[in-house]
């Protein structure tokens, strides 16, 4: 068969979301391997005098400058020689074993090379990664970042998105640039909408390297992460850099009090096709050894940039969890990826992240795309705007902390409104741009960019520059909060410039909780070891991560149908039996008409009535209408109904809005035509199944109705409905009433 | 106490000082002695590396804005000759910031043997 004739079941998988993404064979040459290639080196170490001769089978005369920099910086000597004498399996299992500290296996690990430690984690299966992380990372409580960026680089929005970010609980919020020179005022209106949001959230503004220090050194930016390292040296040169450079570069962030993290990732040397025919994760140990041997406090990685590169070869997914694995072993920060999309698939991409969010991260995401697809300049992250009721739905499901909350809608609206007019209004003060009214009702309503019509580009460029050449910082920001009357947030504002002055957030992994308390390395060190230990979110936390906006009980289910309460039912009295043949009796439950006013289908009780009883008088029979108060048993209501019919036809009907034909010689678990699905009955339907209730009252034979039919996940949307409404149908059970006849007023 | 840069005492960085105009850039950066407790934890916490890179970063907490950033353009690949990372070193010696003075010796070996020099 050529492809053309591929048989219609194979035609419909190639039409699948997951058949958009890209998928590798294995190719060495290329680098296209994720946890081992047959050219990574052996591991080795060799000591003498006090210094590394030779490192994973190279001599100290061959060393480039990575291995320059790990063999003179990276490795500590006391513990090499018994780290690189254990087995790979051993040292394996210490990342696992409940019964070995955190603090012991990273000592043993500070004396492994990159070639040793990849290897040992490439052991590890999906489920000890997901128990290594959990023991492993650096910080108790976990957390997660956000990008906030737009593709006009508006101000108001930028504010109001960064304060939205905020709200939903991000502790850092990263932004950029499409306009290079717009980046200043990015810096600046993000810091607004953060302190707008909360309190304590770090902002930085990934640009090349160069100017982004100088932000960070101005304090227009609280934390800096792009600083990119590669695991080869031709391809660190071809990003203008080299581990000195860096290394120089880590200590003027922290010599003017900003914290910094690098980044690297799989697939990045591949891409540049400078991978050396080695595996990715050897290559990612030499970037993550290396991030430890300059002395960083943290590594965003995890794909990153070349995340679909790496889940396009076999193991990918796992090579990526497996790279933030060592990370945390190497005592630093983890930003784990989940960063740029890597596949079409919702499937797929949730399959990438499930782990780490079971586990727990420093930070979940190195960038959870807080905004819309189109909006994120870093290009669309794996987790967008769009999913952020999903993260939350899937913390509670688990009962994990993937470090969002629920923000209230009037709350959004609030912070949304004040982010945009404390941004117009700083930049108003400091005389960098003027915006007007409409354009604040803009931002604070946008979903994204797009809603914003076609601002002149020229403003934020114009406000960027004048930031720039006068030197404006975070402090002059503060000022200008405080005189335009914000002053909560020029006080957080402050704060951010004094926790700066104190350093202690440039320790490892270190976030300020919404109290200005750092949570670090140093002051909440992660302190698993198995079962009972460890982090479990706090009750307020708890409570937080299980209030999601959706969830509804009883109580919000009986304001719900009383707010369809009507007075058009009236009880005439107790029901006898009838005589006339064309008579068919609807019975209905207890709730109907007292608590119950309102189908799943969306249909009032009443709608439902007023078609079934024309669907009855269409075959020339009469209704009469009847409350069970005696059960909720949907049968024994058709059974009863039709046992008062004097045509011997019942049918019962439940306040949800399920129906059934009985008869009175049936028995009462049996039924003549049933009406299952609630939710999708339609007012024709209900018509069908009366005017076939009049036919079998005929002594006909009608065609039973079809169920209706839906592929949606109909039980997961009424299920919560269903009980609720059972809770009310029941509490208007009364055994003593019996059934009375009911006038209805259609 | 923690002092910022100015000398000025953290427990004085106030919003009313703010309001008043009286906080300047340097009351809200951090004193090299700052940097040095830091590295002190760091090295309490497994970190040698950590703590090192907080002692450079002391270091050049003394040095102006325009000098670290000459100070990391030199680094970059290609940019310096052999005799200009020697003298970046000398006046970093000078500054006094020695750490950084033998961080940049150490990479001048290093870009001779892998070709990085200018």
């Amino acid at each position: 068969m050529s492809r053309d004739e591929r048989v219609g079941r194979i035609r419909f998988m190639d039409e699948q979301r997951v058949n958009l993404d890209g998928f590798a064979h294995e190719d060495v040459d290329l680098g296209l391997v994720a946890l081992a290639s047959p050219y990574d080196p052996v591991p080795s170490l060799v000591v003498a005098d006090g210094a590394v001769v030779e490192m994973d089978g190279r001599a100290a005369a061959e060393f480039d400058s990575i291995d320059a920099m790990v063999a003179r910086h990276g490795i500590d000597l006391t513990v090499a020689e018994k780290a690189m004498a254990l087995d790979d399996v051993a040292l394996a299992r210490m990342f696992v074993d409940p019964g070995v500290s955190r603090a012991e296996v990273v000592r043993l690990v500070a004396g492994t090379t990159p070639a040793k430690l990849a290897r040992v984690v490439a052991l590890l299966r999906p489920a000890e990664l997901t128990i290594a992380m959990t023991k492993m990372r650096a910080r108790r409580t976990p957390s997660n970042q956000a990008h906030v960026t737009n593709r006009l680089d508006d101000p108001l929005l930028l504010a109001a998105d960064a304060a939205t970010a905020a709200a939903y609980g991000f502790r850092e919020l990263e932004t950029t640039v499409p306009v290079l020179a717009d980046a200043p005022s990015n810096a600046v209106a993000v810091t607004i909408g953060s302190v707008v949001g909360s309190a304590g959230v770090l902002v930085q503004c990934s640009v090349e390297e160069a100017m982004e220090l100088e932000m960070g050194i101005r304090g227009l930016v609280s934390y800096a992460e792009t600083v990119s390292l590669y695991g080869t040296e031709s391809v660190f040169v071809d990003g203008d850099d080299t581990p000195y450079s860096k290394a120089v570069l880590a200590a003027g962030y922290a010599s003017r009090g900003v914290k910094m993290r690098v980044s690297s990732g799989a697939g990045a040397e591949v891409l540049m096709g400078g991978a050396e025919r080695c595996s990715m994760l050897y290559l990612e140990s030499r970037c993550v050894s290396l991030a430890r041997a300059m002395g960083v406090q943290g590594v965003q990685n995890g794909g990153i940039d070349g995340a679909s590169v790496a889940g396009s070869v076999p193991g990918g997914v796992r090579e990526m969890m497996a790279e933030n694995l060592m990370v945390m072993a190497r005592n630093l920060e983890a930003c784990t990826g989940n960063d740029a999309l890597m596949s079409e698939s919702d499937v797929r991409r949730t399959s990438r992240t499930l782990p780490i969010l079971l586990a727990g991260s420093d930070y979940v995401c190195s960038g959870f795309g807080s905004i819309q697809r189109y909006d994120n300049m870093f290009g669309p992250s794996q987790w967008n705007a769009e999913d952020i009721d999903d993260w939350l739905a899937m913390q509670r499901d688990w009962g994990v902390d993937g470090g969002l909350r629920t923000a209230d809608p009037a709350e959004v609206g609030r912070l949304r409104r004040r982010a945009a007019e404390a941004c117009r209004d700083v930049y108003r003060w400091l005389g960098i741009a003027d915006f007007d009214d409409d354009h604040v009702e803009l931002a604070v309503d946008a979903v994204g960019s797009k809603d914003l019509g076609d601002p002149d580009p020229l403003v934020v460029l114009g406000a960027a520059q004048t930031i720039r050449s006068s030197g404006l910082g975070s402090l002059e920001v503060a000022r200008a909060l405080q005189e335009c009357g914000y002053d909560e947030e020029a006080a957080r504002l402050l704060d951010m410039l004094v926790a700066r002055v104190h350093g202690d957030h440039l320790q490892t992994a270190a976030i300020f909780d919404e109290q200005m308390r750092v949570l670090s390395l140093v002051t909440d060190p992660n302190d698993y070891a198995g079962p009972g230990t460890g982090y479990e979110p706090d009750d307020a936390r708890q409570a937080e991560i299980d209030a999601i906006r959706q969830a509804r009980g009883v109580a919000d289910l009986r304001a719900d149908q009383a707010e369809h309460a009507s007075d058009r039912f009236t009880v005439i009295g107790p029901s006898e039996t009838g005589t006339d043949p064309r008579e068919v009796v609807i019975g209905l439950s207890p709730g109907v008409g007292r608590t119950v006013w309102r189908a799943l289908s969306g249909l009032t009780v009443v709608e439902v009535l007023r078609e079934l009883l024309a669907g009855l008088e269409e075959e020339g029979c009469r209704g009469r209408v009847v409350r069970v108060a005696s059960t909720i048993d949907l049968g024994m209501i058709g059974l009863t109904a039709a046992r008062l019919a004097g045509s011997g036809i019942g049918i019962g009907l439940q306040g949800k809005g399920t129906a059934l034909i009985h008869r009175r010689d049936l028995p009462p678990l049996a039924n003549l035509e049933l009406y299952s699905m609630a939710p999708v009955i339609t007012p024709e339907l209900y018509r069908l199944l009366g005017a076939n209730a009049g036919r079998h009252a005929k002594g006909a034979t009608p065609v039973p109705a079809r169920n209706p039919y839906t592929d949606e996940a109909i039980e997961a949307r009424y299920h919560t409905s269903v009980i609720a409404l059972v809770a009310l149908e029941r509490a208007c059970v009364d055994g003593a009433l019996g059934t009375e006849d009911i006038e209805v007023r259609l | 106490m923690t002092r910022a840069f100015s000398g000025r005492d953290s427990t004085e960085l106030t919003v009313d000082r703010l309001g008043r105009d009286e906080l300047a850039v340097d009351d809200v950066r951090i004193h090299p002695e700052t940097l040095e407790l830091q590295a002190r934890v760091a090295e309490a916490h497994g970190n040698a590396q950590l703590a090192e890179n907080f002692r450079r970063a002391a270091e050049l907490a003394m040095v102006p804005e325009d000098g670290v950033m000459a100070l990391y353009d030199a680094l970059r690949p290609h940019r310096s000759s052999p005799d200009e990372l020697a003298a970046l070193a000398t006046r970093l010696d000078a500054v006094p910031a020695p750490r950084c003075a033998a961080l940049v010796r150490e990479a001048a070996d290093v870009y001779a043997r892998c070709g990085l020099l200018r």
